[in-house]
């Protein structure tokens, strides 16, 4: 296959920034997108060019580094991540625009590596259970239905790549933030921070800049992890809960 | 059986040293080590915790686990990582579980069994204090990890659920789904983000420690590069712990994180810490197998898929009909065959062994004759298509994504890849390398699991590490602290910052015609064509030959664009590279120099007359601990004792 990708290069946080085109040949369909931009990598430092530079660490969908928006659309056209995406989800001959996640949250570093150093404060603000190492009660001590269980998994199964916050026109991190008020809340560990936790972690998510969630649904419909909409759901049921209880 | 014959004279390659021993594990029955050491190590008042700094390097389930109990505890903590959050260490994608001695199942388990079946799948090359304390602390990681909400697998009424692993008798391994390491690390991350929001701990992320500071023989700082703007950072603390974990990257292939490297042990190294037993890798047998010359990485497949999966290839070499049209009688079910006991199910290392052979006969199949097929043909006609589904769904799921080909229809492929390093950097019980205030946890030490890892068991020493281990004996050092505080204008910090930017320069300035990724890749050949499943004396030796041939050439002709002060990922990966020459040269000396089989290190010529390992425990019951030495590492050996286990042959037929 022959593609034709348009990238988005910035050299640094201050750089203007514009989009690129460049040919890679001999792309094989088995390859990953990441290991397309290899290639083009390899063919850009012979050329004496600079590299693009990527996040991306596992290459098993699991550590949520990597993350570009392709086409348009926050990990490109599978709900995957884009270590998962294989060059047979594209034609022979296309032209693939790509793109660094687009959120004001998201300052860009460079090329396609942004800066999501905003998510780690969000947890920092509360997104956490409060358990001194060395004092824990026998685990079996504490039964969770299994169907809570299983449920808080779904939502503790976020990778933290920024997908939602990508995808969202309002630019709202809500999926990712909602995603560990539910999986926290869901268990009895987390009930005695929960009215905290929703409050601090809604708070530090409005300040760093990220939008009010309007429940368009795109968050959920480009998360490679299938987080559901509905966290969200719960995450607004608590934070009103909280502040009702006059805890803010 | 056979023994080793060998005239050739390997000891041009290296010296021998003065033995070194473990000076800080207690004696007496093993059960009471740990609460011994516990007890006789010094403690750090809490009032004066504050005024003592500990620098620890990664943050994987060893690191970021270390990072928030040592916070926690009082002490002041700087963190590192490469990785732009805690959240993404590597840690992050191990699947299968994490064994701990509960016995929720009243099946016979106990802290001493999984004690002796650590020592025993090891291979009798680790120490038994370690491995009985690694089984002692596993029940409380447990505990700890739901306290914090890890959301383990449950069973119908509340309690924990559990499930069994390869080669053990015994349920004892916890998990949450096929996630199970992303939830633990995530468990870690927390409690980390929770100290910094506490004051206790500051994260320092997209930062890579280059430098190992030594002052007055302690080790007192590292010199990291701000991975973003460049800058070379002096950080000076009164102790410093590495926790990078494995460097199965010297593979180029394998199934680590792209950006896993040994760049912080190797740099310890060359100050002078010893590194343990390095040529010890476990190979996992069930991986997609490469596809072609731009891979960049290889992806696991559960190895509980063997359960009813059969494995099988051609019996004519070079066949190259699609699987469907090769009739039963022209099929070769190898692993049935050879092992009638074991079948599809025996151990690791057998089973890749086995899988390397078939291909080396021309039987190999899919692309480059690199692969065995894994067939569920059998269990789809005896389970049905639902029952497939529901067991193994999501793992065909993600052969399909990856290969393109669906695997209810045709057998998936599979082809054994570098996966573990049980070797490491030399520590003491009280995880402390031969260099003073240097400690080193997790998978960068080299101390729990001997010679090969069973499964379930690395996350289990991460956490082991970083949560329980570390945080007592640390103090023990801390005790005589804090130090004399070192300033950025002492001679050996500036010295070691001019040889970071010194090293930096000469790799931005070599010009030369090819990449360091084409470096690497090459590297990776060579290491997994002779350091791999298999090694020979002959292998090794050229290996060594060419290892240092292309190691000169990178020196000067390699291509590094871009600056240093910016973001530049193609001169991270050089500095990795680097060091990856070499630590690959070192693992093949060691691999030489081990004329034994055992575990994960394979030597042809020290085999049983049916083609199975054969260890050589009069000879070589000992760590190889080697001492930088630029081109002549020495050896130290540390004598290996059993008191508790009785080393015996493994066998699987």
């Amino acid at each position: 296959m022959n593609i034709t990708v348009r990238v988005w290069r910035q050299k640094n946080a201050d750089d203007k920034g514009k989009m690129v085109t460049y040919g890679v040949e001999n792309v094989s369909k088995d390859m990953s997108f990441l290991e397309m931009l290899d290639v083009l990598n390899e063919q850009l430092t012979l050329a004496g060019d600079d590299p693009i530079a990527f996040d991306h660490d596992c290459r098993e969908g699991i550590c949520g580094a990597c993350g570009v928006v392709i086409n348009g659309q926050a990990h490109g056209p599978q709900v995957t991540t884009t270590c998962q995406l294989h060059m047979r989800s594209f034609e022979d001959g296309a032209v693939v625009d790509v793109e660094p996640w687009r959120a004001g949250a998201f300052p860009v570093i460079k090329d396609l590596v942004v800066d999501r150093s905003s998510f780690d404060r969000i947890i920092q603000a509360g997104g956490y259970i409060s358990a001194p190492t060395g004092s824990a009660p026998e685990a079996n001590n504490l039964p969770v239905p299994k169907k809570d269980a299983d449920h808080a998994f779904e939502s503790a199964a976020c990778i933290g790549c920024g997908a939602c916050v990508a995808a969202c026109p309002n630019g709202s991190g809500m999926l990712f933030t909602a995603a560990k008020i539910t999986h926290l809340g869901l268990l009895p560990q987390g009930q005695p921070e929960r009215d905290s936790r929703v409050i601090g972690m809604v708070e530090q998510h409005d300040h760093e800049g990220f939008g009010s969630c309007t429940n368009i649904g795109e968050c959920t419909a480009a998360c490679p992890k299938g987080i559901p909409l509905d966290t969200i759901s719960r995450l607004n049921r608590d934070l009103l809960g909280a502040l009702s209880k006059g805890k803010a | 059986m056979t023994t080793t014959t060998t005239t050739t004279n390997t000891s041009e390659f290296y010296g021998v040293g003065a033995d070194i021993h473990d000076t800080k594990a207690p004696s007496g029955p093993i059960e009471q080590r740990w609460d011994t050491r516990k007890f006789n190590a010094k403690l750090v008042n809490p009032a004066n915790r504050r005024k003592l700094s500990v620098i620890i390097v990664g943050t994987g389930l060893a690191g970021g686990a270390a990072a928030a109990t040592l916070g926690e505890a009082g002490y002041h903590v700087k963190s590192f990582c490469y990785q732009d959050s805690p959240r993404r260490a590597h840690s992050i994608a191990a699947q299968g579980g994490i064994n701990a001695a509960k016995n929720y199942r009243n099946d016979g388990d106990s802290i001493y069994r999984l004690f002796y079946d650590t020592v025993k799948g090891g291979d009798f090359r680790s120490r038994e204090s370690n491995s009985y304390r690694l089984a002692q602390v596993s029940v409380n990681i447990i505990d700890q990890c739901v306290a914090q909400g890890v959301p383990f697998a449950r069973e119908y009424g509340g309690l924990l659920d559990n499930r069994s692993f390869g080669g053990v008798q015994v349920s004892r391994t916890f998990y949450a789904r096929g996630q199970t390491g992303q939830q633990l690390l995530i468990g870690a991350y927390q409690a980390l983000e929770r100290q910094v929001a506490a004051g206790t701990v500051e994260v320092h992320t997209r930062h890579e420690m280059l430098e190992l500071i030594m002052v007055d023989g302690r080790a007192r700082g590292i010199i990291a590069r701000n991975m973003v703007t460049g800058e070379i950072e002096t950080h000076t603390a009164d102790v410093v712990v590495l926790a990078t974990g494995g460097y199965g990257n010297v593979y180029f292939l394998s199934t680590n994180a792209m950006g896993s490297n040994t760049t912080a042990t190797w740099r310890a190294h060359r100050k002078g810490a010893y590194f343990g037993n390095p040529c010890y890798t476990q190979i996992h047998p069930t991986c997609i197998p490469v596809s072609g010359d731009y891979q960049s990485k290889l992806t696991l497949m559960s190895e509980s898929l063997r359960n009813d999966g059969r494995i099988w290839v051609p019996k004519k070499a070079g066949d190259e009909r699609p699987a469907d049209q090769i009739p039963e009688d022209e099929r070769d079910y190898y692993l049935e065959r050879i092992y009638p006991a074991f079948g599809n199910l025996v151990p690791r290392d057998i089973a890749s062994r086995a899988a390397k052979y078939q291909c080396d006969d021309g039987k190999g199949v899919g692309p480059g004759g690199l692969g065995v097929y894994l067939d569920f043909a059998d269990a789809i006609a005896r389970l049905g298509l639902d029952t497939v589904k529901a067991k193994y769904g999501n793992l065909f799921d993600m052969y399909a994504q990856i290969t393109g080909e669906d695997p209810y229809k045709t057998p998936m492929r599979i082809y054994p890849a570098v996966h573990y390093t049980m070797g490491g950097l030399w520590v003491d019980y009280d995880l402390q390398s031969n260099l003073a205030g240097l400690f080193v946890t997790g998978e960068a030490n080299f101390s729990d699991q001997g010679a090969n890892r069973l499964g379930a068991s690395a996350l289990m020493q991460g956490l082991a590490d970083g949560y329980f281990v570390l945080p007592n004996t640390i103090a023990n050092y801390l005790a005589d602290g804090p130090f004399e505080k070192i300033s950025d204008d002492h001679p050996e910090v500036v010295a070691a910052k001019q040889a970071v930017t010194d090293r930096i320069n000469t790799f931005l300035s070599i010009n030369g015609t090819r990449t360091v990724d084409s470096y690497h890749k090459e590297l990776g050949q060579i290491m997994w064509e002779y350091c791999g499943m298999e090694r020979t004396e002959e292998g090794l030796t050229k290996a060594i030959g060419l290892i240092r041939e292309l190691k000169a050439d990178f020196w000067k002709n390699v291509k590094v664009s871009g600056v240093n002060e910016e973001l530049n990922q193609t001169l991270e990966r050089a500095g990795r590279v680097a060091d990856f020459f070499e630590l690959g040269e070192l693992m093949c000396i060691d691999a030489l120099h081990r004329r034994e089989s055992c575990g994960g290190h394979f030597r042809a010529e020290s085999q049983t007359e049916d083609g199975e390992a054969l260890r050589h425990d009069e000879e070589f019951a000992y760590v190889a601990a080697w001492e930088f030495g630029g081109d002549t590492p020495i050896l130290h050996k540390e004598p290996l004792e059993y008191e508790y286990v009785e080393m015996k042959a493994r066998s699987y037929k």
